[in-house]
């Protein structure tokens, strides 16, 4: 942090440049107090002494949108990524900042809009072909009232910053448009005719998620949990596999390799529903955990930033942050140096309402032209100690719409995903009927009863009656809970599939089975689960598939003998 | 441009003041005092008032003593001439060798650029089963043995560094005891390794300061032999006195604190080391084993949580075990795909059996009667701990599969295991 005298106007969060050694530092003003000004400075200080000058420039920290941002590489001030390794090797070096745009690319523009056309912010003007989409070039989100189309281009090649049409204000003043704006990060869009509710089911492809804790287009999830415990393995797998338009990677304070991951994978990975590389739909904005600490908590800003930007387009964005607890830390630490009073583990005494402000930025919404987009934020939690009672944990739980809790105890014992099938909620409507959900969701439950009780009293304490409670939980558990995401089948299951398997599997867990005692339970269950197994990684449809399908209900009719009187009416 | 100052505001522990124009951040200092001198660092400038960390500590600084700022921050010589030396937490030698000055790089450099990164692909192999098989060790990974102390961390680092495939071997040590110095010397030097290992030990008799430059000092020389085409192993021992050493000064420096008096840049701080662990694409790499010695066993205690959010994976250590349970490598699935075809399975499968094999542990504990089922489970557990836990087991990964095969045919029927039928048709055995 730098303190420095200035003259004349200082705003608030303005951006400045710290000259030192040659050098320019990116810096946001964080406070002012009389002549002085606190700035956080983007970058190490090494090197930077009294009297050094700062300029001031008078724009907010801001993104700049248009085309080309899809399949970047972006640090938490929009540099990307690869160009400056071009320009500078190996290691980040300090003060060079490059244009988030490639300047120099034609785009292929097709105006929709004509002279004397009325528009206003947000409004399309006209489109470029970017990858797989229509990137619609908008008018920029800040210019308020109603807009008159004074002149625009014919359709042709032109760069980023070319000039693409001329606007008149209610002002009288003309204002010339590029394919390109910037716009504040820390400020919410808000240019669409109305945020509606979240109804439809995001795909995950995770059963466990899909099925019983579903995650909403324009909803909101957290996913805290203790080291180890996979949350960035989770995320992984939902930004390869969730059936969304557009997915934002916002890597803040975590570990560097785990990005390199997704670099170097997605490139070579097919998206099945547009056949073209994954790559093409993502945008990864990464601040990993030795890049400087203060252009961390611009990270999410940006990363949410770019997502609003995209659904302004009616196209459904999911935003994956990993971690919201690296950014709460890096409020901590310039709260700390600001010398505020400490809230709650030294967290400043704001941290609620902004987690709760960044969370209501997901929303899906209908657009001026009636056409829906949607911003689904997922964010991954990691609390001090694995304890969920910590403040970042405990305000995101009161904004978001799911919590897909991970365990310890799960994870240890090798069960993953290790969400906790029955401490995660959701509020939205999910893949399958939610009276065969609950269904099962309640052998869950009663199978940990009966599995505590015979920690009490033992096996041979138990009646039959529990014991097959607890097999059955275990099955459900064992092969739809949990799910091998290194498997090519296993790890991406579509709705169709989950709800088919649930189905099999309703058939025997609302069946009346007959067994003489524990020991001829206990075998015919891991049968059924071995055939299970199979049946998982068997490509759908196919041969193998259908044949342990006759084998499981094969097994299912030696041994039933009625359905349970609860089952009734769900079946 | 050398400026001296002979008056020194305040001394406040480690840390004094002088009031100083021209200083610029993180400048390095020489403080003459009556003892001896002493390099010192700028940690806070505060219009003309500056504040230096002391490395050698603020013990008999006078106020009437000489503060010599150098213009320039800290550095250290990097050559080939570094190897088998031993120096001490501020680049002075420990051995009696002359001092080197040429080759001066800076220390606490930028970070790698992601972009630049790439996914890790070998695989340390260490003759150890609980890591070869369960959670393989892989080049350009950062881990750490999480134990409590009087384990035998040093030894278990000083067997991997001895059986590991590597070209260069740095130890950096802060808090060492003096015993531990000694062994990890003649360790590596019975070994034969000791001419291509360089040590930077900060012992617990040394200024608790000087530990801070540890690791910064370690990682910068590991950095450049890396990008000269080497493959270099940094052992850390122990990360938790480092953290101290940090509260410290941050106590010192009225800083609020955190939680248990830890600083709130702790993630960072730790992370900006942790993570200059890197594979250069077509040049070297840097491995970092460290260790997190956890007070009171209790691993959520601030320094070894936050090390294992920046960690790739934790080795727990505990009786002398490397524990199944919280041991993990991440970076594993880099590399156990391309080793044997079983390999993954008898990873997750022997360990959901061990899990199992625990519960019905404890419920014979509490005097239940053991079922057919449990009394497989206790068989299974104790032959799984005899032959694969015990640290004394060294045998290659695929004797190892092997040997999970034969525990596995001894102690269950196929179908008990929840492995996939194809590779119970390859694997199984049937000699008991």
């Amino acid at each position: 942090m730098v303190s420095v005298e200035f003259t004349g106007e200082a705003t608030m969060n303005e951006v400045c440049y710290v000259n030192s050694g040659g050098r320019k530092l990116k810096s946001e003003v964080i406070r002012i107090k009389g002549n002085e000004a606190d700035l956080q400075v983007f970058e190490m200080t090494t090197g930077v002494g009294v009297g050094d000058d700062v300029e001031f420039t008078g724009e907010l920290l801001s993104v700049q949108l248009g085309p080309g941002l899809l399949g970047q590489v972006y640090d938490g001030l929009q540099n990307p990524l690869p160009e400056l390794a071009e320009q500078c090797g190996f290691f980040l070096d300090r003060g060079v900042y490059l244009s988030a745009l490639d300047e120099a690319k034609k785009w292929d523009f097709t105006p929709s809009v004509k002279a004397g056309d009325k528009v206003a912010a947000g409004d399309q003007i006209g489109s470029v072909k970017e990858g797989i989409f229509d990137h619609w070039v908008m008018v920029p989100f800040q210019l308020d009232g109603v807009l008159i189309v004074k002149n625009v281009v014919a359709a042709g090649s032109y760069t980023v910053n070319d000039k693409v049409a001329e606007v008149e204000n209610e002002r009288g003043e003309l204002i010339p448009l590029t394919m390109s704006f910037n716009w504040p990060v820390k400020r919410a869009v808000n240019c669409y005719a109305e945020r509606l509710k979240p109804s439809e089911t995001l795909v995950t492809k995770l059963r466990i998620v899909d099925t019983f804790i579903p995650v909403a287009k324009g909803g909101t999830y957290c996913i805290p949990g203790p080291f180890g415990a996979g949350k960035t393995v989770l995320q992984h797998v939902t930004s390869r596999n969730a059936e969304a338009d557009v997915v934002i990677i916002a890597a803040c304070g975590e570990r560097a390799g785990e990005v390199v991951e997704t670099i170097r994978e997605f490139p070579e990975l097919i998206d099945p529903r547009t056949g073209r590389s994954l790559m093409e739909r993502t945008i990864i904005i990464c601040n990993t955990s030795s890049m400087p600490v203060a252009a961390r908590e611009a990270s999410v800003y940006t990363a949410v930033s770019i997502a609003e930007y995209y659904r302004q387009m009616g196209l459904d964005v999911l935003l994956l942050a990993d971690s919201t607890s690296r950014w709460a830390q890096a409020m901590r630490e310039m709260s700390g140096r600001l010398e505020e009073i400490p809230g709650e583990e030294a967290f400043p005494a704001y941290l609620e309402s902004l987690i709760a402000a960044f969370y209501e930025r997901a929303g899906i919404v209908r657009l001026n032209n009636g056409d829906i987009g949607s911003v689904t934020i997922g964010g991954t939690v990691s609390p001090a100690g694995g304890n969920f009672e910590e403040p970042v944990t405990q305000a995101t739980l009161k904004v978001v719409g799911a919590f897909h809790g991970l365990s310890q105890q799960r994870a240890d014992a090798r069960k993953y995903p290790a969400i906790h099938p029955l401490e995660s909620w959701s509020k939205y409507e999910g893949v399958i009927d939610k009276k065969k959900t609950e269904y099962g969701r309640a052998i869950l439950f009663r199978g940990d009863e009966v599995d505590q009780m015979m920690r009490v009293v033992g096996e041979e304490g138990t009646s039959l009656e529990d014991y097959i409670i607890y097999l059955k939980a275990d099955l459900l558990d064992f092969v739809y809970v949990q799910q091998n995401s290194f498997d090519p089948v296993d790890d991406a299951v579509d709705p169709e599939r989950q709800e088919y398997t649930y189905n099999i599997l309703l058939d025997i867990l609302t069946a009346k089975l007959d067994f003489a005692g524990k020991e001829e339970a206990r075998t015919w269950f891991n049968r059924v689960r071995q055939n299970f197994l199979d049946y998982n990684s068997k490509e759908w449809k196919s041969e193998e598939f259908e044949k342990l399908v006759s084998t499981i209900f094969q097994l299912l009719a030696e041994k039933k003998i009625g359905v349970e009187a609860d089952a009734e009416g769900i079946l | 441009m050398q400026k001296v100052y002979s008056k020194i505001e305040s001394i406040s522990g480690n840390v004094i003041t002088v009031t100083a124009e021209g200083v610029r951040n993180k400048e390095l200092a020489v403080v003459e005092t009556r003892y001896g001198s002493s390099l010192a660092e700028v940690i806070r400038l505060n219009r003309d008032e500056v504040a230096l960390q002391v490395f050698n500590g603020g013990r008999g600084v006078s106020t009437g003593d000489e503060v010599r700022f150098m213009g320039e921050t800290m550095k250290v010589s990097f050559s080939d001439n570094l190897l088998g030396r031993i120096f001490d937490g501020s680049g002075k030698p420990r051995d009696g060798g002359p001092e080197l000055t040429d080759e001066m790089i800076e220390i606490g450099g930028p970070s790698v650029n992601p972009a630049r990164r790439i996914i890790p692909r070998n695989m340390v192999r260490t003759g150890i089963p609980m890591i070869d098989v369960f959670n393989s060790l892989v080049e350009s990974q950062k881990l750490p043995i999480f134990s409590v102390s009087g384990e035998p961390y040093n030894e278990l680092l000083a067997r991997i560094a001895l059986q590991a495939e590597v070209d260069i071997i740095i130890l950096g040590g802060m808090g060492l005891k003096y015993d531990d110095y000694l062994f990890f010397r003649e360790t590596l030097e019975e070994g034969g390794v000791m001419s291509r290992t360089v040590f930077f030990v900060h012992t617990a008799a040394d200024p608790v300061v000087e530990s801070l430059l540890v690791p910064d000092i370690a990682l910068a020389v590991a950095e450049n032999f890396a990008i000269h085409g080497r493959r270099v192993l940094v052992l850390l021992t122990d990360m938790t006195n480092f953290a101290d050493a940090m509260k410290e000064i941050a106590i010192t420096m009225e800083q609020v604190p955190s939680n248990r008096g830890y600083p709130g840049d702790l993630y960072t701080q730790l992370a900006s080391r942790y993570e200059k662990a890197v594979d250069f694409e077509g040049s070297g790499s840097i491995t970092i084993l460290g260790v997190t010695t956890m007070p009171g066993d209790d691993v959520t205690h601030p320094v070894p949580d936050n090390t294992g959010y920046i960690t790739e994976g934790q080795f727990y250590l505990r009786n002398g075990r490397i524990e199944p349970f919280g041991s993990l490598s991440r970076l594993k699935q880099q590399v156990n795909g391309e080793t044997r075809s079983d390999h993954r399975a008898i990873m997750d499968g022997m360990i959901k059996l061990y899990a199992a094999y625990k519960e019905s542990l404890e419920k014979k504990s509490m005097g239940f009667k053991m079922s057919d089922w449990d009394e497989k489970l206790l068989t299974y557990g104790e032959m799984f701990e005899r032959e694969m836990m015990d640290l004394t087991v060294n045998i290659p990964l695929e004797a190892a599969l092997d040997k999970g095969w034969e525990i596995l045919a001894t102690c269950f029927e196929p179908e008990e295991t929840g492995l996939k039928t194809e590779l119970i048709n390859q694997y199984w055995t049937n000699k008991v």
